[in-house]
C-alpha cells in the first residue's frame, strides 16, 4: 500500500477519516490532486510548516472545495492531463450544508471531479454541532438531548440521493469497515469520466463517544444493522449492494455510542429505537440487503 | 505622476464606437486569459455576454465556466489560478459582496487574479445604479484596486492590472473599478488592443509554485499565531511595491500603446491650483469640465484624480497637494457610522506630514444620481468659503433632497 497521507498529522487516535484518506490515496495513486475544505482533515494535516500530503493538496475555505475542484479541472483539460485523478476530500458539514450550492454546480457542469465525503455525522471541528447529516434523535451540542427533547429531531440527509439526482455517473456509499469495498469504489470512481460521489462512514470518537479501539467495529456495526446501506449507482441505476447476511438490531449500534445514550435513559427511548428500527427496515427492502 | 495635458490619446481614425463592455471584454480577450469564470449581474453581464460570444466564435481559446454564483466564480478561480492559469472574472455589487470571503483568500494566497468591477450601489434598497459603496467594501480584501475615468482607461487598465499582478515580486490580485452602466453601456470612440500588441507588454504568466503532481505541494495550510502576522506583513510590502510597478507599468505602456495616464493618479489643472479636488472614477469628467469653466472665471482650482485606491499612494499625494489651501473630497461611498471612505483616507496622508490645510468630504451620486457641473460648482464654493475661515460641514452629503427625509 503506498503512503500518500504521512504518519505524524495530528488527528485523534480512533478517528476514522485518516484511515479513509489512506485508502482513499492508495486507491487513486500518486496522479492526484486534493481539494479539501475548511475542517478536522485540513487542520489535522497542515499545521504549515508540516504537511501530511505526499499528493498536491489545495485548501481554500469551507464551503468552495467543489469549485475549486472545478477549476483545476478546466485547467488539468486544457494543459491535456485529463489523466490527473482530481478529487474533492470533505466533511459532511462542508458537504450537505454549506457547500452545497457550490457541489450542486460542480455535478451540473459534468467536472471531472471525484467528491468523498468522510460522514462523521456533525460539525466535529468545531465541536460536535448538528449537521444536516447528523441522524434522527441524536444527541449534539446544538440538539443536545434533554428534558423536552430526545436530540436532533429530523432525519439525515439523503445526499447520494441528491448526486443521483444530478444525473451523476458514479453514486456510492461505503465504509472504514470495509476497506476492500472502500478502494474498489474510489478506483471505479476514477475510471469512469464526470463527476463522482462517494460517502464514507467516518465514526468521530469524540462526537460518538466511544472508546478509541472500536472505531472499526462501530462502522461494521453501521453496515450490519442497515443503518448504513453500501450501494453504488451507475448512471442513475442501483449498480450493487453489499449484503447483510445477519442484519442485527439497531440497539447493537446505538448501544455502542455515547451520543445515543438518552434513548436507553429516557421514558420513551424505545419508541424513538422503534423509529430509528423502522429507518434501518425501510433501508434494508429500499437496497434489497437481505437475502 | 504627470499632468494629463501630456497624454498622447489615440488617434481617432484608428477607433472605434463601441459599447463600454464590448471595449472591456476585447481587452480582456486580448490579455489571453486561460479561465474565465463568472456569474451574470447587472451591469457587468454584457462583459461576461460578449466573452462568452468570443469563446464561442473560435476568436478567444479560453476555457468559460458558467457557474452558479459570483462565490463560486472566484472560488473556481482559486483552483485554477493555483493550478497555474491566468484567471479573470468580472462582477459588481451583491456579487463582490457574496464573492467577500473569497477575496481574502485569494489575496492571501497569492494568486493574481484579474477582475472587472462594474461598481454599483449595495441593497438595501435595491438599487442597479451606480456607486463606488460595492469595491470601497472590498478595499481591505488585499487586493489592488485601480479606477477608471474612461472606457479606454478600463481597457487599458486591464493589461497593466495583469502585468502589475503577476509580477513575481507582487503576486497580488486586482480589481479594475469601471463605473457600472456609465462605462460598461455607454458608447464612445476607444481604440482597441490589439493581441499581438500587448503580448509585447505582458508576459506570458508562468508561475513557479503550481498544484502539480508530479512535484507535489500543499497549497492553503493554517498557520498558528506565531507566523499570521508575518504573512499579512508580506501581502502589505508587496502593495508597497505595486506603487512602483504601477507608475511603472504606466511608463512602459505609454511606450508600447502611446497612452498615459499618470500612474498612481492623474493631477489635472493642478498648477497653482489653490482649491484642490480628489475624486475617482468617471465623475472625473464632470469635474474637468468643470474646472476648465471655473478657470475661465479666474477660479484657481484643479483635480487629484486616484487612479490606485488599494495601494494608496500616500506621498505621490502629499506632493501634488504641497501648494494647494483646501481639499475638496467627492466621492460615490459613505463609510455609514463615519464618514466617506476616500476623505479619510486623505485626512489620514496628511495628518503625519507638512500639508496642514483643511480638508472637506462630499457624497455624491450614490445609487446612480447623476453629479452635475452646478454640483461641483457648489463644493468648489464652499471649498472657497473654508479658505475664508468658514467650515460650516466638515463633511455632508451633497444634494440631499430635503422634503424626502
Amino acid at each position: 500500500m503506498q503512503n500518500l497521507f504521512a504518519p505524524g498529522h495530528r488527528a485523534c487516535a480512533g478517528c476514522a477519516m485518516p484511515t479513509a484518506v489512506k485508502l482513499i490515496l492508495d486507491a487513486a495513486g500518486p496522479n492526484t490532486i486534493v481539494a479539501s475544505p475548511t475542517g478536522c482533515l485540513e487542520v489535522i494535516s497542515t499545521p504549515f510548516p508540516e504537511s501530511a500530503w505526499e499528493v498536491a493538496w489545495i485548501h481554500s475555505l469551507f464551503e468552495n472545495a467543489a469549485a475549486v475542484a472545478s477549476g483545476i479541472d478546466v485547467v488539468m483539460k486544457r494543459l491535456g492531463k485529463e489523466d490527473t485523478n482530481i478529487l474533492v476530500i470533505a466533511g459532511d458539514g462542508s458537504t450537505f450544508d454549506i457547500g452545497i450550492g457550490c457541489i450542486s454546480g460542480m455535478f451540473e457542469r459534468g467536472h471531472n471531479v471525484k467528491y468523498i465525503c468522510y460522514d462523521n455525522e456533525a460539525y466535529m471541528n468545531t465541536g460536535v454541532q448538528r449537521s444536516s447529516s447528523t441522524p434522527f434523535c441524536t444527541n449534539t451540542t446544538t440538539t443536545p438531548a434533554g428534558k423536552v427533547s430526545f436530540g436532533n429531531p429530523l432525519p439525515k440527509k439523503d445526499m447520494p440521493a441528491i448526486a443521483v439526482a444530478h444525473r451523476v455517473p458514479y453514486v456510492a456509499t461505503a465504509s472504514v469497515a470495509y476497506p476492500v469495498d472502500l478502494r474498489k469504489k474510489v478506483k471505479r470512481a476514477c475510471e469512469i469520466k464526470g463527476p463522482a460521489y462517494i460517502q464514507i462512514s467516518a465514526p468521530c470518537i469524540t462526537g460518538w463517544n466511544f472508546e478509541a479501539g472500536n472505531t472499526i467495529e462501530i462502522a461494521r456495526l453501521a453496515v450490519e444493522t442497515c443503518l448504513w446501506p453500501l450501494y453504488e449507482y451507475v448512471f442513475g441505476e442501483l449498480d450493487g449492494v453489499k449484503k447483510v447476511r445477519s442484519k442485527k438490531p439497531v440497539e447493537d449500534y446505538l448501544k455502542t455510542q455515547g451520543r445515543y445514550r438518552h434513548l436507553f435513559r429516557k421514558e420513551g427511548g424505545a419508541e424513538v429505537i422503534a423509529k430509528i428500527q423502522a429507518m434501518a427496515d425501510a433501508n434494508a427492502l429500499k437496497f434489497g440487503l437481505l437475502g | 505622476m504627470a499632468d494629463s495635458s501630456a497624454n498622447a490619446g489615440p488617434k481617432l481614425e484608428s477607433m472605434k464606437v463601441v459599447e463600454g463592455s464590448y471595449a472591456l471584454a476585447h481587452a480582456v480577450m486580448c490579455c489571453s486569459p486561460d479561465v474565465v469564470s463568472a456569474y451574470p449581474i447587472t451591469p457587468q453581464t454584457h462583459i461576461v455576454e460578449h466573452l462568452s460570444k468570443f469563446v464561442a466564435d473560435g476568436k478567444m481559446p479560453s476555457e468559460f465556466i458558467t457557474v452558479d454564483s459570483e462565490f463560486s466564480a472566484l472560488s473556481a478561480l482559486v483552483g485554477s489560478s493555483a493550478a497555474g492559469a491566468r484567471c479573470y472574472s468580472a462582477t459588481t455589487s451583491q456579487g463582490l459582496a457574496l464573492m467577500f470571503e473569497v477575496l481574502y483568500n485569494v489575496s492571501g494566497m497569492r494568486l493574481p487574479v484579474v477582475m472587472t468591477v462594474a461598481n454599483r450601489a449595495l441593497s438595501a434598497p435595491l438599487s442597479i445604479w451606480n456607486d463606488h459603496q460595492d469595491s470601497m467594501g472590498a478595499r481591505d480584501s488585499g487586493w489592488i484596486q485601480l479606477y477608471a475615468e474612461s472606457v479606454q482607461e478600463a481597457v487599458d487598465l486591464t493589461a497593466v492590472a495583469y502585468k502589475i499582478a503577476e509580477a513575481e515580486d507582487i503576486l497580488t490580485p486586482a480589481m479594475v473599478c469601471m463605473d457600472g452602466f456609465i462605462l460598461t453601456h455607454v458608447y464612445e470612440p476607444v481604440q482597441l488592443l490589439d493581441r499581438e500588441i500587448v503580448n509585447e507588454f505582458l508576459p506570458p504568466y508562468a508561475p513557479k509554485i503550481v498544484l502539480d503532481p508530479k512535484n507535489p505541494k500543499t497549497f492553503g495550510a493554517f498557520v498558528d499565531p506565531s507566523m499570521f502576522t508575518e504573512y499579512r506583513y508580506m501581502q502589505y510590502q508587496a502593495q508597497k511595491r505595486a506603487l512602483l510597478a504601477i507608475e511603472r507599468a504606466d511608463r512602459e505602456f505609454f511606450e508600447i500603446f502611446g497612452r498615459s495616464y499618470g500612474g498612481l493618479l492623474e493631477v489635472y489643472r493642478g498648477d497653482d491650483a489653490e482649491i484642490m479636488l480628489i475624486a475617482m472614477g468617471s465623475v472625473c469628467g464632470t469635474i474637468k469640465d468643470t474646472i476648465d469653466e471655473l478657470r475661465s472665471d479666474g477660479v484657481k482650482v484643479g483635480l487629484i484624480r486616484i487612479r490606485s485606491f488599494r495601494p494608496f499612494p500616500v506621498e505621490a499625494i502629499r506632493k501634488a497637494l504641497a501648494d494647494a489651501s483646501v481639499v475638496a473630497v467627492i466621492e460615490k461611498d459613505v463609510t455609514v457610522g463615519n464618514e466617506g471612505a476616500l476623505v479619510s483616507e486623505i485626512k489620514a496622508a496628511l495628518y503625519n506630514s507638512k500639508v496642514g490645510i483643511p480638508v472637506i468630504g462630499f457624497v455624491v451620486g450614490l445609487g446612480g444620481r447623476d453629479v452635475t457641473v452646478a454640483g461641483v460648482k457648489n463644493v468648489v464654493s464652499k471649498a472657497l468659503g473654508v479658505r475664508e475661515g468658514r467650515m460650516d460641514h466638515e463633511f455632508e452629503f451633497l444634494s440631499l433632497r430635503e422634503e424626502l427625509l
